[in-house]
């Protein structure tokens, strides 16, 4: 099905010489990508490059580092009429992304060295940006028992995230132990904080919008406690801790409060709360139901000036792509989450950049550096500088363009920022020095070495 | 307007002009004949996705006194645990072109989507969905109120607003959809309206509307009320520690033999008890209460016919489909214009209101 797209491949040893394209804002210079690597930086990019280099013009475009999610659902294995590896991970290629993690709550759930392994294969196989697997915390999601973290850590997936995303490991000796667990491989537990006894059939934020709509509550307190616990857990037990989707005012509070006490806790924040609010709930229009819920303008404020000065480290996008049906019905019955590779660097861009908020070199740290870190993924998030690996990404910032969900990779069409104009566009996007993306449109995947084993078993 | 979703997006002017059309309805439903051919040759479907015997034959009766043919479309249970999604049903009803669907379900909302959607054209009449609103159950106890405020103001109900009145709702707030419609179309009208209620069965951000809370129905009371409506209160928030017991919830909130006792005490002659139905005797409301001359319980199921054949009526005219902003000034309905209709048919005109009924 997707034979054509690799038969199409050139040649990977394609130099490009990147001309005129400031670098994070800031600098203008010249990039030269060969082999994979940032080449040269500067004046020498030209001079070094060979005859058969390709040169891109990008005089106005802001050179970044390709942007790192810690946070999308692909929903292979399982359900593929919602996503693919292959489509999900050409959204982001498109979105400006050149890593991706693929959370756990696949169908069988990411939680055997198996699962994880298939993901990871089907990532290389489609050769759009690194797919990296998440690993379920727990058996199933089912909160019982842990899952074989180690046998994932160690795998060939290299699983260094662990999550029971969409469910909240709401035990606290299960969560203690799983926080404990992973320091032996340096792995880090990325909690979807929902006390759920607090959320019994929530289905958005409580308040006076809830109040009017007559829809169940999904009180802050429930995100907030559990944080709160989190982060306690986490300082007394000397581990890692990821706090996914921070959603309100309150959660930022407790993050804060735990830095200045040298927790180890990071944070990542979506593009929708960094701009929607529960007013949109009025519509009873299910594109806007998703968990945690869009919340009021007061906690998007606070989410923005919580990334802007460090409390909130990432922005992850909780890509949530869904099969139409699972959104063409009644609010209580609609599924929650919403599509985001594709839209989340101009949402960050309006929520932040044109607001003041982040600087490109901020931008690059909450997309890129730091959510590379947080994934210990060496290769990603590095300083554009010669003899680096050539992750990296041209953008125009001063492009505008109309959402159309119908138009994107993605297989969700459920899309919250359906018809706003937002800023900013990628026009390339450059995997290990392969160009996945060019004038804006899929150019063609990276050969990976396994693909031929994945393909065969494809079949 | 093309469809009744809510009460909280009906202006007093619309809102006024359903409730004087109601009394010309009410009319009607004194003659010999019960019928006028306002709607003939058009189809009302009720979709009930919900268990609502009440609800529906009041609209069926509504929908036949205005010679409307009527499907009933009865799916308990919600749509997506029968097989079927609404998506699929709205479509199916179009196919047969149905002129209004007038619905009841369990998931607040459902009756705006599928106004929004595009799945069907016909007019949306909301019969009570999940814990939203429930409009013509608010416009049919507005229209009782008002009768019975114009007696007692000694003047003629058409026209009449609520202005002066003050209402107290009381028991679960929270899961209400009568509750949530009274507020704004009783304010609307003019009414002060009062809550009462145990505090777990207040939604957070209650505050923000626009009436008072008292946890204490005594307190309540000694506002003074000119109605008490009882909220029915569910079974299945018995054992769900919104509250210690039934008994409990019954001493504190429920309209018992020694309030009843109270508003004479008080002098309050002329406040009226209304439920919703069906009710919980001996519960939130004893029976001395819900068979008290007061209690105007029956006039409400009377009324609700009215009520339902003026929102039928007034939704598939045909004259009717402007918006809200441009009603201004309540238009006397008495003068407008037929529905657009082929035949020859009798007018609707003024009848003689019947005095009293409330009572």
């Amino acid at each position: 099905m997707t034979d054509m797209n690799h038969a199409a491949n050139p040649d990977p040893s394609t130099e490009y010489l990147i001309t005129g394209a400031s670098i994070l804002g800031k600098t203008t210079a010249d990039l030269l990508l060969r082999d994979g690597r940032i080449a040269a930086v500067g004046d020498s990019a030209a001079a070094q490059a060979s005859p058969s280099a390709v040169t891109i013009d990008a005089a106005g475009l802001v050179a970044l580092p390709g942007m790192v999610d810690l946070h999308t659902h692909l929903r292979e294995p399982g359900r593929e009429d919602a996503e693919t590896v292959e489509t999900g991970s050409r959204a982001a290629a498109l979105g400006g992304f050149t890593a991706i993690h693929a959370m756990a709550n696949s169908s069988p759930v990411a939680d055997t060295a198996g699962v994880v392994e298939q993901v990871h294969s089907l990532g290389l196989a489609s050769g759009w940006v690194d797919v990296r697997p998440v690993g379920a915390v727990t058996v199933g999601l089912g909160g019982e028992r842990l899952a074989e973290l180690g046998a994932m850590a160690e795998s060939r997936a290299n699983v260094r995230v662990f999550s029971d995303d969409g469910i909240c490991v709401h035990d606290p000796v299960l969560m203690r132990r799983a926080l404990e667990y992973v320091k032996a491989f340096d792995g880090v537990i990325a909690q979807h904080a929902q006390e759920p006894r607090l959320t019994e059939g929530a289905q958005m934020n409580e308040g006076d919008v809830s109040a009017v709509l007559g829809l169940a509550g999904w009180p802050a307190v429930a995100e907030e406690s559990i944080i709160a616990r989190d982060v306690l857990l986490a300082q007394h037990v000397g581990s890692r801790l990821h706090v996914c989707h921070v959603s309100t005012a309150g959660s930022v509070e407790i993050i804060r409060w735990a830095k200045a006490r040298g927790i180890d806790v990071t944070a990542e924040v979506t593009p929708h709360h960094l701009l929607l609010t529960e007013d949109l709930v009025r519509s009873y229009d299910p594109v806007y139901k998703v968990n945690p819920p869009l919340r009021t303008s007061g906690d998007v404020q606070a989410l923005r000036e919580a990334l802007a000065d460090g409390t909130i480290d990432v922005v992850g996008t909780d890509h949530a792509p869904h099969p139409s049906e699972h959104k063409d019905c009644e609010w209580a019955q609609a599924a929650m989450g919403m599509t985001g590779l594709e839209t989340a660097l101009s949402v960050v861009q309006h929520a932040m950049v044109e607001t003041g908020l982040l600087d490109w070199e901020g931008f690059a740290r909450v997309t890129s550096v730091t959510p590379a870190r947080i994934g210990r993924l060496h290769d990603q998030g590095r300083e554009l500088a010669a003899g680096e690996p050539a992750n990296l990404i041209l953008v125009d910032p001063a492009a505008r363009w109309t959402v159309d969900p119908a138009a994107m990779a993605t297989k969700g069409r459920n899309s919250p920022f359906r018809d706003l104009e937002l800023p900013g566009s990628v026009r390339a996007t450059f995997y290990a020095g392969h160009a996945t993306v060019l004038d804006g449109a899929l150019a063609t995947p990276r050969q990976n070495a396994p693909v031929q084993e994945v393909l065969a078993w494809k079949k | 307007m093309k469809h009744l979703l809510s009460t909280r997006d009906l202006s007093a002017a619309s809102a006024l002009r359903l409730l004087d059309v109601a009394e010309e309805m009410s009319a009607v439903g004194e003659r010999e004949i019960k019928k006028l051919p306002a709607l003939r040759g058009r189809t009302v479907v009720n979709l009930f996705f919900e268990d609502s015997t009440r609800t529906r034959i009041s609209f069926e009766a509504a929908a036949k006194r205005l010679s409307a043919d009527v499907i009933n479309f009865v799916a308990k249970g919600s749509s997506v645990s029968k097989g079927e999604s609404l998506k699929d049903t709205a479509q199916t009803l179009e196919a047969m072109s149905a002129d209004a669907v007038v619905i009841r379900h369990p998931a607040s909302g459902a009756p705006a989507r599928l106004a929004a959607s595009d799945w069907i054209d016909a007019a949306v009449i909301n019969a009570g969905d999940g814990t939203h609103e429930h409009p013509t159950q608010a416009l049919l106890d507005a229209f009782t109120l008002r009768r019975h405020w114009a007696r007692i103001g000694g003047n003629a109900s058409p026209g009449t607003t609520l202005a002066g009145m003050k209402v107290l709702i009381v028991g679960d707030v929270l899961h209400s959809r009568v509750a949530r419609s009274n507020v704004w179309l009783l304010t609307t009208l003019g009414a002060e309206v009062l809550l009462a209620g145990p505090p777990t069965l207040m939604p957070v951000g209650v505050g923000a509307w626009p009436c008072t809370v008292f946890y204490d129905l005594d307190v309540a009371i000694a506002q003074r009320p000119d109605a008490v409506m009882m909220l029915r209160l569910q079974a299945e928030r018995m054992n769900a520690a919104f509250f210690p017991s039934t008994r409990e919830y019954s001493r504190r909130w429920g309209f018992d033999d020694g309030r009843l006792a109270l508003l004479d005490i008080m002098g309050l002659d002329d406040t009226v008890i209304m439920h919703p139905g069906p009710m919980n005797r001996g519960l939130e409301i004893s029976a001395a209460a819900a068979d008290s001359p007061r209690s105007t319980i029956l006039a409400q199921v009377r009324n609700g016919v009215s009520v339902r054949m003026a929102a039928l009526y007034l939704l598939l005219s045909g004259d009717t489909h402007d918006d809200d902003q441009h009603d201004d000034e309540p238009q006397d309905d008495a003068q407008r214009d037929e529905p657009d209709d082929n035949e020859p048919h009798e007018p609707l005109h003024p009848l003689p209101i019947p005095e009293g009924r409330t009572r």
